[in-house]
């Protein structure tokens, strides 16, 4: 439009009239937006503000006697990110086969109505969930504990003495792993299902048997989906706080052995159990504690959603 | 291929079917199955008489039956039809054994939180507090009060913030903010509870500057920070489904952009936002930890929001469990019949809900 060097006596662009409604109601769908930024920076700055005290805390305010913050926060680092591990560790086979059941094993009729009973799963509340891991698994699960430990103490994960009770970070990691298996497998199903169905179909052409299909088909096309599902799942499994708070006999420690009555806690375990009662710095501490879980959450969630976007058209919340 | 005509070579050999020669008849894999629990079965029975076991572990003999099945079939299936096909059934076997596995879970929880649930689910427990109560009676109708007051005035924050952000995302939003809104509103779902309840505790606390802080609207505050990313995705999705030809016959009839999107868009898509926001609500209201921490916990009713510590359903569900008094099975029952309360109420948002979704949703000509 600009080859005419005439001056600009062009008719003025066409505009729409703004009327008042429209004006009112997109800035209202701005604000509303920009809400969300401000939130997630809220979340962060006020966290950062009430835990500026815990890093100078004395060692009278932290419990268990660590010497500062740091060797406070350390072993609940380590507990959380080994309790989740290991949920992770029992949650994404399951899921993967779940998923490949409800999308290529299961009868057509029968695979949406499926998908939803997984997804019953995630209806259940977590104290819920923590009420029946500690009087329904624990108790199941203790003889097959005590088994193991008698025939494979040797191997340190499995080291004795054995636990009376059940109450062990394995047996937390199953809980975990029960809830966090709905949004590994929705996620996965949904991948799982927008493999190209022509190359499934040349697969099969070829002679392929179903395993071999879904081996050089949908597990290739899938890999990134469930990547990122499984670190999705992790976020959920570094967060969940009833199901570990009820079920697990906490300490305060760093410790690999999975059977034992002395088990590693989680900083958010640590923080439902402790928060009601604490007071003064107290507070702080278990605050700068939830601002580390935020940032390591965070990060998982950032990384994972990063994946994910490159491959549009799921997401986690439908 | 019709039978017209029949071959008239050796006709004396019976005609094999060629798709089915060198493959298992359907039965194999169901007759293996059962052969493998009866041998693990009688294994155990013989433990059993010999005194190794008290009493007759079901539970183990299905599980080593299974794991035996699935190693049977696979050796089977190898000498009669081939390592390839071996191996598919092989897979098979563990793909339908994990949906069954996750079965056992959900169906063994139901049935703990029914069987748990049943003796203290009953009047008293939906119209008492526990004010003044030790022991046996009491029941959680403070908790209800709390839990329904918090959840509706996270609602009522959640909705309008989510839908709005939804309908900016997908009618106005263009550019660097609507990209990072979609990107942050997926980073949000995963906040976990326990933070978005500290946020809230430190947020109310310095504002207020009263340290310890406890009131209602905090966890109401506290599960919006929750709730609104989900709101934000499922309307989103179901904004996006509306056509775009709705759109321009509206504009095409001169109707402001608005008025578009408030009586032709949002009337489209409200049976998807329904469901959407119910399965929300259903998310949040079994939350326990930020509750825990915001809300506090209390014996008595209160129905103020704004004031004071506020009793909520899963909250009561974990302090009657946490601190049992002396007469520990009545603690228990009520918490069992909190948790039974809980179940049911996030089970009919999630029936209702999919029934919403199906009833109610536009049909579109695809």
């Amino acid at each position: 439009m600009t080859t005419a060097p005439v001056k600009p006596a062009a008719p003025p662009r066409l505009k729409a009239k703004q009327r008042p409604g429209d004006r009112i109601f997109s800035t209202a769908t701005v604000v509303a937006g920009s809400l969300i930024l401000v939130t997630l920076a809220a979340v962060t700055i006020f966290l950062i503000a009430q835990s500026i005290p815990a890093f100078t805390a004395q060692p009278d305010d932290l419990k268990g006697g660590a010497e500062n913050f740091w060797a406070y926060v350390g072993p609940l680092v380590f507990g959380t990110i080994w309790a989740a591990f290991l949920a992770l560790l029992i949650a994404v086979p399951l899921a993967i086969g779940i998923a490949l059941f409800i999308s290529h094993y299961a009868p057509r009729r029968l695979a949406q109505g499926l998908g939803y009973v997984i997804d019953l799963l995630a209806a259940v509340p977590s104290v819920v969930f923590g009420l029946w891991g500690i009087t329904v698994l624990a108790p199941f699960v203790q003889p097959f504990w005590s088994t193991l430990v008698d025939l494979f103490g040797w191997f340190p994960l499995f080291a004795g003495p054995v636990s009376g009770t059940g109450r062990t970070i394995l047996t937390v990691a199953i809980v975990l792993a029960v809830m966090i298996l709905p949004i590994i497998t929705a996620l996965s199903r949904e991948i799982f299902l927008q493999t190209p169905k022509l190359h499934e179909e040349a697969a099969l052409a070829l002679g392929a048997t179903r395993w071999e299909m879904i081996r050089t088909a949908v597990l290739p096309f899938g890999r990134p989906g469930i990547v990122s599902a499984s670190m999705l799942g992790l976020g959920r499994a570094l967060g969940e706080t009833m199901a570990v708070a009820m079920v697990l006999s906490p300490q305060v420690l760093i410790s690999f052995a999975l059977l034992q009555s002395t088990n590693p806690t989680t900083i958010a375990a640590n923080i439902a159990l402790n928060f009601p009662e604490a007071h003064g710095v107290g507070v702080n501490v278990l605050i700068a504690t939830g601002l580390i879980l935020f940032v390591i959450t965070f990060a998982v969630n950032f990384i994972a959603r990063a994946i994910v976007n490159r491959r549009k058209a799921f997401s986690g919340a439908n | 291929m019709t039978t017209t005509t029949t071959p008239p070579t050796r006709p004396a050999e019976p005609i094999a079917n060629s798709l089915t020669t060198g493959i298992l008849p359907k039965y194999v894999p169901w007759l293996l199955l059962v052969t493998s629990w009866v041998i693990v079965g009688s294994v155990f029975v013989i433990l059993m008489a010999a005194g190794v076991n008290e009493n007759f572990n079901v539970v183990g003999a299905v599980f080593f039956g299974t794991a035996l099945w699935v190693i049977v079939n696979y050796v089977v299936s190898r000498v009669y039809e081939g390592p390839r096909p071996a191996m598919n059934r092989f897979v098979t076997s563990l793909v339908t054994l994990a949906f069954v596995i996750a079965l056992l879970p959900l169906i063994s929880l139901l049935y703990t939180v029914i069987s748990n649930g049943i003796p203290r689910f009953d009047l008293p427990f939906f119209s008492e507090s526990m004010r003044n109560v030790v022991g046996e009676g009491g029941g959680a109708l403070h908790a209800i009060v709390g839990t329904l007051e918090i959840t509706g005035m996270a609602t009522l924050i959640s909705v309008p913030v989510g839908l709005l952000t939804a309908i900016y995302l997908v009618e106005y939003g263009r550019g660097h903010l609507a990209r990072s809104i979609t990107f942050l509103v997926d980073v949000m779902t995963g906040i976990p509870s326990i933070v978005a309840g500290l946020f809230a505790f430190a947020f109310f606390a310095l504002i207020l500057n009263q340290p310890g802080i406890r009131f209602g609207f905090g966890g109401a505050v506290a599960l919006s920070v929750l709730m609104i990313p989900v709101v934000v995705r499922s309307s989103e999705e179901m904004l996006k489904l509306v056509p775009n030809e709705l759109r321009e016959a509206a504009y095409a009839l001169g109707v402001p952009k608005w008025l578009t999107i408030v009586k032709v868009v949002l009337p489209t898509s409200i049976a998807g936002i329904t469901t959407g926001v119910m399965l929300a609500i259903s998310r949040v209201i079994g939350e326990t930890a930020p509750l825990l921490i915001i809300a506090g916990f209390t014996q008595s009713m209160n129905y103020n929001l704004f004031n004071e510590r506020m009793m909520t359903l899963p909250v009561f569900v974990y302090t009657q469990y946490a601190n049992q008094g002396t007469d520990a099975q009545a603690y228990l029952d009520r918490a069992w019949a909190g948790a039974l309360t809980l179940v049911v109420i996030v089970m009919a948002l999630n029936l209702v809900a999919r029934i919403v979704a199906k009833v109610f949703s536009p049909k579109l000509g695809r």
